[in-house]
């Protein structure tokens, strides 16, 4: 009997990896091993010409973050369009699902609508809102017509960036819609009947009811918000050429690792350290998301 | 009171509206834009119906612009793949986690979670290093075996096996069946709502992936079609009823896919996100 049962553990362990091989391959190779491979570089000058050389340099890559004035401006950058775009496609997302969830007809139609941004590529999405966002294209134009200052969208310093915040929130925030829509299905019915009884209108039911109800998927919509736009790269690679111009106006942290890894010569350590620095951030910020929303629920 | 539920409605009616169009305008202008003549595009007119309406911009690109249809092939060939084989090693890892007992199966469990949270910013150094040292650069295999597993959806489909009826499997087992057989033959088939919603995300991320290919690949030949629409764009820099032409070409494909599979989205969705 018990013989039959360690044979049967034995053929079950053996299934298993023979399951997980493929899984285990990818994830040692290119995950798990990068990550230690990653530790290294960042303490290390990395020579790419020839054969590959590493140099023990300590804690220079990550002291180098300090001097590094181009740093600086990225993380601004950074740090100002995740401010930004974040909370507002947040509440976008939610006002959005709230319409679309009010019973009206032709709603299917409409979410389906709402939801081509989501699914076109950061590349074409870039590429079309260059052509509108043109000194002569659609968008000045329209300004134009109903009276409103016209701006050199992908050429002056101070607005490139807001190009890039309003093109991501429109095209973000769709999917987020989505996430909220299907938790607005779970909300009990007997809530805003309760709160018809004491009188309440359409949107003090919203303001009483959903949105507090909507505070775990909230504060998860929050948090995949903050890491997306952590990670801006795309659109401002494509709207800059991959320079971060102009005058660094759309440079971002993530192009900046870019560029130190795979532009410029000898600073690839450099780039891992900043890719780490990078990494720290999102997890703080997450944190303390999570924090915040945490206290605010004890309310 | 009833006139007012009217004026509500109403209202909500107008903010779905102006909404759509809001999110419709920029396709329509580029879909209209790819159909006009350079002649149109520079003058500057803003009119969304072509004054003369070409064929030129599509023909351009697919004759003229011979790389074009290579960067759909790769593009296609390699998002292919990468489904593919992740609907396969993603599944079969769930399954194993959700139900075979095994040595070292919670800390894999829970590795897998960990790895969920890592940027990809710190993994694409040493990757390019670990893909240059396999001389995978430029090449098919370096783009699909990196990703032919993804820890999101291992994680999904443990979730899904773990829901799934028990007695199915025994049953099969009764009848003979090993556990490939099994897994194969009963299980997989019966998860295919899970794999479809997979199979949509997975396609679409490797379809419209920038980073990736843009560090793997330099020669223009091995290009997928986000990088080949950037180098395009250098190319042509003001020739923006090609590039408009172009990304039609890039996008028309994951509409057909949604559209087909429209619910199973949605579903996926709320199952990656949502709880």
């Amino acid at each position: 009997m018990k013989q039959t049962l360690t044979k049967k553990m034995w053929r079950e362990t053996g299934s298993a990896y023979l399951f997980l091989s493929p899984a285990l391959f990818v994830l040692l190779l290119f995950i798990i091993g990068p990550i230690v491979f990653a530790v290294f570089l960042a303490f290390h000058k990395v020579q790419l010409l020839g054969t590959t050389s590493f140099e023990f340099v300590g804690l220079d890559n990550f002291a180098r973050i300090a001097d590094d004035t181009r740093a600086k401006i990225a993380l601004w950058n950074t740090l100002k369009y995740v401010a930004i775009v974040v909370p507002c496609q947040t509440i976008l997302a939610l006002v959005l699902a709230a319409t679309l969830n009010a019973g009206l007809k032709g709603e299917k139609f409409f979410r389906i609508v709402y939801f081509l941004p989501t699914l076109t590529s950061s590349a074409v999405l870039t590429l079309i809102f260059m052509w509108m966002y043109n000194q002569n294209g659609l968008i000045n134009h329209v300004l134009e017509a109903v009276g409103l200052p016209t701006y050199n969208w992908l050429g002056d310093p101070d607005v490139a960036l807001n190009a890039i915040m309003i093109m991501n929130i429109w095209s973000t925030a769709p999917y987020f819609m989505v996430i909220y829509l299907a938790a607005l299905q779970d909300i009990p019915d007997s809530l805003y009947e309760a709160a018809e009884l004491d009188g309440a209108n359409a949107w003090q039911k919203f303001w009483h009811v959903t949105v507090p109800y909507l505070r775990p998927v909230t504060s998860f919509v929050v948090v995949m918000g903050l890491i997306g736009t952590f990670q801006l790269f795309d659109q401002s690679y494509i709207f800059s050429a991959g320079s971060g111009g102009p005058n660094n106006s759309t440079l971002t942290v993530v192009l900046l690792i870019y560029q130190y890894a795979f532009k410029t010569l000898g600073t690839m350590g450099y780039a891992a350290a900043l890719a780490f620095a990078l990494a720290i951030m999102i997890l703080i910020a997450t944190l303390l998301q999570r924090k915040l929303s945490k206290e605010e629920s004890l309310y | 009171m009833k006139r007012k539920i009217g004026i509500g409605k109403a209202l909500l009616y107008v903010v779905l509206v102006v909404y759509a169009i809001i999110t419709l305008i920029p396709f329509l202008w580029a879909l209209s834009s790819s159909f006009k003549t350079l002649e149109e595009i520079v003058s500057g007119t803003m009119s969304f119906i072509p004054k003369q309406f070409t064929f030129d911009n599509y023909k351009q690109i697919f004759v003229e612009q011979e790389l074009f249809p290579r960067w759909l092939l790769n593009s296609v060939i390699i998002a292919a793949a990468v489904t593919v084989l992740n609907l396969l090693f993603n599944s079969m890892a769930g399954y194993a986690l959700a139900r075979l007992q095994f040595p070292g199966r919670k800390p894999l469990f829970l590795i897998i979670l960990a790895v969920l949270m890592i940027p990809a910013q710190v993994t694409m150094i040493p990757n390019y290093l670990i893909l240059k040292q396999l001389g995978w650069l430029n090449s098919y295999q370096g783009m699909i075996v990196p990703t032919m597993i993804n820890a999101t959806f291992i994680f999904m489909m443990r979730q899904f096996f773990i829901n799934f009826p028990r007695e199915l499997e025994e049953a099969a087992e009764l009848d003979g069946l090993g556990r490939l057989g099994i897994f194969f033959r009963i299980v997989l088939p019966l998860a295919r709502p899970a794999l479809a919603a997979q199979a949509i995300f997975v396609f679409m991320g490797s379809w419209n992936d920038f980073m990736r290919p843009l560090i793997i690949l330099s020669d223009p030949q091995l290009f997928t079609l986000p990088l080949g629409l950037n180098s395009f764009k250098g190319q042509y820099i003001s020739y923006w009823n090609y590039i408009m032409a172009a990304s039609m070409v890039f996008t028309l494909p994951v509409l057909v896919i949604y559209t087909f599979f429209n619910r199973y989205f949605i579903k996926g969705i709320s199952f990656t996100g949502g709880k």
